[in-house]
């Protein structure tokens, strides 16, 4: 079992009225970042990934967003270059890359060779297309989202495995002479992860390169549908999945006691949560969903409230915000709009927020808990979703680096241990205890089951 | 005094004879790279850079170069970051970025404020148009790669002190918003220096920007004309340039013993040194240079005769060799292949240079005691404000160089701080660079010492180092 | 009232969609950035004595995709390509915002091809004063709503695109979006290159018809138009009070200019 620790490394400053009026991205400008804050901050979680090595967890898993308070990894490299040579044994896992918005892929295959070597190869790579909000931060054209994902793809692990020098002539990138002196230190190149939020096209992209995919605190029963399909695609390619293919990821929180739990998992909801991630509009820009994606949710929307253009595409990324957790985000939409209009004050908007935090909890979404209470969460999650890999999310929010580290200390201390015991009794193996795609399989054979749905009604 | 320890950070265990017969980037396949070798060498060069802050150098220097093994910082960023973190004090100078070849300096921006942020506040970013060969391996536009690096400047200092969020359209670079969540640690940004080796436009736009300007072991004599260039300007603009306004690399290595340093100082020659850095062809690819550059070449150039002007010979011209063109590094890449010139032959005239590569103070070797009547000369001639000592290149033992950073740092770093305080030296961070307001037509103090010039050795430019 | 037609046509190696309306001299109508907003006031009052040709730009509605068209200036290539085979040059033109954009790429590339040219607002020069709006960034709706400067004086708003809310008119709006986005995202809808080749433009009388409200594409790109076609005889119009679109907000202005510059 892969047991990851993970903190968006979020700026925990910026003042919450802000975050729920206007969202964040460009709705926030970055006049409310403060130096002082955030080299504090950015040192504080350092620190912590360092302790959570010693405390036991396998790896650190690390994200990338651009101009947003909620994660100030805005080049995750840079972090993954410290945790490299700060860091001894962890894997450092980058969930991920986002390729589409790079421009020089190349020169993103150098920056993680180097990465990759200075750590003695202990470099988990991972892709993504970013999300809608990245390509405007980046300005990286959404319309050839997919395509630019594709070719960089190709391209950064062909400078990786192919001998130079070698010309590169794509559609999108072009190099005369491909040669990078430094290769990566993992023969034949480091392993890859792809996270996700429930894309089909990626799953069965994933699956067809045997690549683990990890569900970011996706539902639980859309995710089991998922990992059925990339059994089959992988069926289909002749190999039998299993927990190495999988990994999810889980927001978890653990203190002393259950009121101080509380208090932390609630700080997950700070600002509207994911809810106030980007603004509909960033999320989606135009040609960023394929056209099968987009012909979904157009037929998804509702007749609703008439009114001339009323398909807005605040509906469509709500649509789309399948994975998240639904309630959040409408509350976190709905009230932007009517406080714009004057119809909710801003203390109003707040209580809808945290009102939504039992169900948050009911739901899984958030396990915040003493070590005791969280335990048999996650074996639910263990049992529904067998992943090979599990990562363990940090609060957000407003969390101070003394009760941080305690729930790092507790979880290293009592969650982990008991995670790795329910993980040898059901059988989950991650994918350095078994390569992902190792095992053939035999066309109409019976394949063994990926999930179980049972447990999640037990 | 600013003292930077400096390492291009080479990979070190290359075959020689792949490097003479090809020379780098892409005449030396990547089959060559070890990476458990790489990896050894990615450490001990950020144990260097540790040691070096332990023992009293005020900064770390790092370079970037894409594909060859003589600078394995490719993405230097990733270094400067582990240094960030890893060292307490020294201020981490990056000579440089180079921002023609980035396609993405909004990205740049973010990379270098969460740098200096991690760092609070160590951080110097300077910024490089990129050698020739760089514009060739990331694939950026030559014949752009002044406008990119003016226009990436540009996007990046905006990045940092225009309060986001804002729209940039400019020629090469787009963007809908500009709204880094993440800013510099330093106000209004990170002091910003900039390395050179001879180009006087650089000279000039550095001076109007008001940023030092670090000359990369350049010969005295054309280093001290370029820094009347970057004075004269300086004047114009309403400013005195001093000594905080220059800095001045030197590649050295010293050792216990005079025998001992040179015999270990010949690795500096390794390969052919800087002359098989890059083939011509990738050095001066078209539009690369400016037009008057191109026709500074092209006159000098001309006696060769028709369609003679090679690349080699321009490229030689530029370095500003005048020597029997047979001799040129670039005949004796063709001649091996005509199997005219032996390998070892070869390796013998590359060698024989070493005793006139110190003559002309390209480079330092021998004992504290001997290198720092050297660097004292140099510290009186160009009265910089920074300066870097560049540990030799070529195979030497880990062990050798960490007794050569021990000696620097415990005798020749001290030694050079009380020359300086007595020559008067002060560095960029004692005063800021264009704060003393100039008077028209007042008397400009010197800058260099010309009577220590007269001192200082010619420099036989055949010999690059 | 549906006194128009669509067809598909093979034309320039690809397939390419076609509505035709009214009798009479034809006119080339190049279609806004979201498409071809049906048949208004002034497509019926222009097809009494003129036939309507509006191409469906590729990749929206019935018009194949064509892949390899990486920018604005190719599209115009391949419609130059597309009109010449069909034998419609020359041609009196009208073009409204992108499509204004890809009829002065056209002229470029050849004035002749055209006989009088109106531009609505046209996109791709960079305003001197303001910025083109960020139609991307921003969702479809958004775009619209700001296209029109007074709502309640423009009946012709509700009629836009049917004025229904279906999916398959959002799907619409998603693959013109998609395209232009592809097409146009970078420079920010615009193309440095096109005011210079506009001096080369000669002998095209040009109509350029602004809204000085226009949030979409500011009304200092008129004279940044007007300076760049100075190598032919040039007209100017900007209505107060007027947003994106003159053609429904003035529209009997609008039809009255049109009709005469074409007569």
């Amino acid at each position: 079992m892969n047991l990851m620790y993970f903190t968006e490394r979020p700026y925990r400053y910026v003042p919450e009225d802000e975050l729920i009026k206007n969202r964040a991205y460009f709705g926030l400008p970055n006049t409310f970042f403060d130096r002082e804050k955030g080299s504090q901050l950015y040192n504080e979680y350092l620190d912590e990934m360092v302790y959570a090595e010693e405390v036991g967890f396998d790896a650190i898993m690390l994200n990338e967003h651009h101009g947003t308070p909620f994660c100030m990894g805005a080049v995750m490299n840079v972090e993954a270059a410290i945790l490299a040579r700060i860091t001894k044994k962890a894997r450092i896992i980058l969930l991920g890359n986002p390729l589409p918005t790079f421009k020089n892929p190349l020169r993103v295959a150098e920056e993680l060779a180097t990465i990759d070597c200075i750590s003695h190869g202990r470099l988990v790579p991972g892709w993504v297309r970013g999300a809608g909000s990245e390509q405007i931060f980046n300005n990286a054209n959404p319309a050839y989202n997919r395509e630019m994902f594709n070719e960089a793809h190709d391209l950064i692990l062909a400078a990786w495995t192919r001998p130079g020098p070698f010309r590169w002539e794509g559609k999108h990138f072009h190099y005369r002479f491909i040669n990078p002196w430094v290769r990566p230190y993992q023969k034949p190149h480091p392993p890859i992860m792809i996270p996700g939020v429930l894309s089909p096209e990626t799953v069965v992209w994933c699956a067809e390169r045997r690549y683990p995919y990890l569900g970011l605190g996706t539902a639980l029963p859309a995710t089991a549908e998922l990992w059925n399909l990339y059994g089959e695609v992988a069926a289909k390619q002749g190999y039998e999945a299993g927990s190495e293919n999988f990994g999810y990821l889980q927001h978890v929180v653990v203190a002393e006691t259950e009121a101080k739990a509380e208090e932390l998992g609630k700080a997950h909801l700070f600002g509207g949560g994911q809810g106030a991630f980007s603004r509909p509009e960033h999320t989606l820009p135009p040609g960023y969903n394929s056209k099968e994606a987009t012909k979904r949710l157009a037929r998804t929307m509702t007749a609703g409230s008439g009114g001339f253009l009323g398909v807005s595409s605040e509906q469509l990324g709500r649509a789309q915000g399948a994975g998240e957790p639904e309630n959040l985000q409408r509350v976190a939409d709905s009230t932007r709009r009517r406080m714009a209009r004057g119809e909710v004050t801003i203390e109003e908007a707040k209580q809808a927020i945290y009102r939504a935090y039992p169900k948050a909890v009911a739901g899984l979404q958030i396990i915040a808990g003493t070590p005791k209470s969280v335990i048999p969460k996650l074996r639910t999650i263990l049992e529904v979703l067998r992943p090979g890999t599990l990562g363990f999310f940090q609060s957000q929010g407003p969390v101070s680096f003394e009760d941080r580290m305690t729930s790092i200390r507790l979880l290293g201390q009592e969650v982990l241990p008991a995670v790795r015991e329910i993980a040898k009794e059901l059988g989950l193996v991650d994918p350095f205890e078994r390569q992902p795609g190792q095992r053939p399989y035999t066309p109409g054979t019976a394949r063994t089951q990926l999930v179980s749905l049972e447990a999640l009604r037990a | 005094m600013h003292m930077m320890y400096f390492t291009e950070r080479p990979y070190r265990d290359v075959p020689e004879d792949e490097v003479i017969r090809n020379r780098s980037f892409f005449g030396v396949p990547n089959s060559f790279y070890d990476p458990e070798v790489g990896a050894r060498y990615y450490n001990e060069y950020i144990d260097e850079a540790i040691y070096a802050e332990e023992l009293g150098f005020d900064g770390i220097m790092l370079n970037e170069h894409h594909g060859t093994p003589f600078c394995m910082g490719a993405v230097m960023n990733v270094e400067a970051a582990i240094l960030a973190r890893v060292t307490k004090k020294a201020r981490i100078v990056l000579l440089g970025n180079p921002l023609p070849v980035l396609k993405h300096p909004l990205r740049m921006a973010e990379e270098l404020a969460m740098i200096d942020l991690i760092s609070k506040g160590r951080l110097v970013p300077g910024w490089v148009r990129g050698a020739g060969s760089e514009q060739i391996f990331n694939n950026a536009n030559p014949a752009y790669n002044r406008e990119y690096f003016n226009e990436a400047h540009d996007v990046v200092i905006a990045a940092w002190t225009r309060p986001g969020p804002f729209r940039w359209e400019g020629k090469h670079f787009h963007y809908r918003y500009i709204n880094p969540w993440v800013l510099p640690y330093q106000k209004p940004h990170p002091p910003i220096w900039i390395p050179g080796v001879i180009s006087p436009e650089t000279v000039i736009w550095c001076a109007e920007h008001r940023y030092p300007y670090i000359g990369l072991g350049t010969a005295l004599h054309s280093t001290v004309e370029l820094w009347n260039l970057y004075q004269q300007t300086a004047a114009r603009e309403g400013y005195v340039a001093g000594s905080e306004n220059f800095g001045y690399l030197q590649q050295i290595h010293v050792s216990d013993t005079e025998e001992k340093a040179q015999e270990e100082g010949k690795a500096a020659l390794f390969g052919g040194g800087a002359a098989n850095f890059s083939r011509p062809e990738w050095t001066l690819p078209p539009g690369y240079n400016s037009k008057e550059a191109t026709r500074r070449l092209a006159r000098q150039a001309t006696e060769y005769g028709f369609l003679g002007v090679t690349s080699e010979k321009l490229a030689e011209s530029q370095q500003g060799e005048r020597r029997d063109p047979n001799e040129a590094k670039g005949r004796t890449r063709e001649r091996l292949m005509r199997g005219e010139v032996s390998i070892e032959e070869a390796k013998r005239k590359i060698y024989a240079q070493y005793q006139k590569a110190q003559d002309g103070l390209q480079i330092i070797i021998g004992t504290p005691k001997t290198v720092i009547p050297k660097l004292k000369l140099i510290l009186e001639v160009l009265r910089p404000g920074v300066l870097g000592l560049f540990q030799a290149q070529g195979p030497l033992s880990r062990e050798q160089r960490m007794n050569s950073i021990r000696l620097m740092g415990q005798e020749v770093v001290p030694a050079l701080r009380e020359i300086a305080k007595g020559l008067g030296i002060v560095d960029p961070f004692e005063r800021a660079p264009g704060s003393r307001q100039y008077i028209a037509g007042t008397q400009l103090e010197p800058l260099v010492d010309l009577d220590a010039l007269k001192r200082a050795p010619k420099r036989d430019e055949s010999v690059r180092v | 009232m549906a006194d128009w037609t669509e067809e598909v046509t093979q034309v320039a190696g690809s397939n390419l969609a076609i509505i035709k309306g009214g009798t009479g001299k034809p006119i080339l109508v190049l279609h806004e950035e979201l498409g071809h907003p049906g048949w208004l006031n002034w497509h019926a009052a222009l097809a009494r004595e003129h036939t309507l040709l509006i191409p469906i730009q590729p990749a929206l509605g019935k018009s194949a995709k064509i892949d390899w068209l990486r920018n604005i200036h190719d599209l115009a290539l391949w419609y130059s390509w597309a009109f010449r085979e069909k034998d419609w040059f020359p041609i009196d033109v009208i073009g409204f915002s992108i499509g204004g954009w890809i009829a002065a790429e056209m002229a470029t590339i050849n004035a002749r091809q055209f006989r009088r040219m109106v531009l609505v607002a046209p996109m791709g020069i960079k305003p001197p004063e303001g910025e083109i709006m960020d139609i991307f960034s921003i969702t479809a709706r958004t775009a619209l709503s700001h296209s029109v400067y007074d709502h309640d004086a423009t009946p012709e708003y509700a009629k836009l695109y049917g004025g229904e809310r279906t999916p398959e008119q959002f799907e619409a709006f998603e693959d013109a979006r998609t395209e232009n986005t592809r097409l146009a995202w970078e420079p920010i809808l615009h193309n440095p290159a096109l005011p210079h080749f506009l001096e080369g433009v000669t002998g095209l009388p040009t109509h350029i018809i602004w809204g000085r409200q226009d949030a979409i594409v500011p009304v200092s790109a008129a004279e940044a138009y007007r300076q760049a076609l100075r190598n032919t005889e040039v007209k100017v119009t900007i209505f107060d009070h007027c947003g994106h679109r003159p053609e429904i907000e003035k529209s009997n202005e609008f039809i009255k200019l049109v009709r005469e510059f074409f007569a």
